[in-house]
């Protein structure tokens, strides 16, 4: 019941955000530091995510084959490869370690 | 109206296809970790349905995968997607939605739309990139994310298979084109810190909150560019 008030509740709040774009009288919004506000945003809670994703357990800070994943995630990235190669190599590279018996 | 040559036409359909597929494609990782981060397949359809915000949903599922409360990955969720709001106020001018289509035009306002249509030159160019990508990315994101769930769910351990790194790899890969500029990467920085430190010592779901707002207040109090270099 949690998990449905989250997913319903998250999917009403995206289709009124994307809603308000439209109908938002645009001085509000165009504002320079509001505009560089609404860019930055998403940085902080993506680095955010990563961290949480990588290294915890919920309560806990770990590190295990995720971590390595990320270090290939990452040297992907700089070698320019897609968003699906990325995710997929992240994958292979924890699944792998895992395999061998680590993390 | 005039309408535009033949061969621009299908340029721009070949664009906002291949954004589509390409975009459509990792809808199997989230609805794959979507699965293994404990919502059924029918929330994990539902979201891409109703919600269809590649970012956002990714921040709902990995709070709640987390063990963290509802009103945390909503929060989450939700702050990842204000950018959207700042694409419909780019998108007014080109797609000037009436009646339903607002409605229409609105669900199908996320980032790919949104960067084939303003890349294009004349209007009818824009506007059609911005249905072509956006229908595009939606059939595909949806059922891509339906295979991903069906098979995520019959995976067993999704530790085996590396399906949490997967979702360590996909926030990078969408924070990774922000990193342009002092700010954006100091401000990532932060909130990896903020993250790091808090996570072992208050509630689940709150670091990531925690995260965005310290971001935020760096971001408010970074020195202004001068006029010209914004970039």
């Amino acid at each position: 019941m949690t998990f449905w008030f989250a997913v319903l509740g998250a999917s009403a709040v995206a289709f009124a955000t994307k809603f308000a774009g439209y109908v938002v009288p645009p001085a509000a919004l165009e504002q320079p530091r509001v505009k560089r506000l609404t860019g930055m945003l998403p940085v902080a809670l993506l680095a955010s995510l990563v961290v949480l994703q990588t290294f915890s357990t919920g309560r806990d800070l770990v590190l295990d084959a995720r971590a390595a994943g990320l270090l290939v995630a990452v040297l992907a990235l700089v070698c320019r490869a897609p968003f699906i190669v990325v995710v997929v190599l992240a994958a292979g590279t924890a699944a792998g370690l895992r395999a061998l018996g680590w993390g | 109206m005039t309408a535009a040559p033949t061969d621009a036409r299908s340029a721009v359909v070949r664009q906002g296809l291949s954004v589509a597929v390409a975009t459509g494609l990792y809808g199997v990782s989230f609805g794959a970790l979507s699965v293994t981060s404990g919502l059924s397949v029918w929330q994990t359809c539902v979201l891409s349905l109703l919600l269809f915000s590649g970012g956002s949903q990714f921040a709902l599922i990995g709070v709640l995968g987390g063990g963290g409360t509802a009103g945390a990955a909503v929060a989450a969720s939700s702050l990842l997607g204000v950018r959207n709001a700042l694409y419909g106020l780019q998108l007014v001018p080109v797609m000037r939605p009436r009646g339903w289509r607002r409605a229409a035009v609105a669900q199908l306002t996320i980032d790919e739309s949104t960067a084939v249509a303003v890349a294009q030159s004349e209007p009818p160019l824009r506007r059609l990139g911005f249905w072509v990508t956006g229908l595009g990315v939606y059939v595909g994101w949806n059922l891509m994310t339906l295979v991903g769930a069906l098979a995520g769910n019959s995976l067993g351990d999704p530790k085996r298979f590396g399906l949490d790194a997967a979702a360590a790899a996909a926030f990078t890969g969408l924070l990774w084109p922000r990193l342009k500029g002092r700010e954006p990467v100091a401000i990532a920085v932060v909130g990896a810190l903020v993250t790091t430190v808090l996570v072992p010592v208050i509630p689940q779901g709150l670091p990531v909150i925690a995260a965005a707002a310290v971001g935020s207040l760096v971001a408010w109090c970074w020195p202004q560019p001068r006029t010209g270099d914004e970039a």
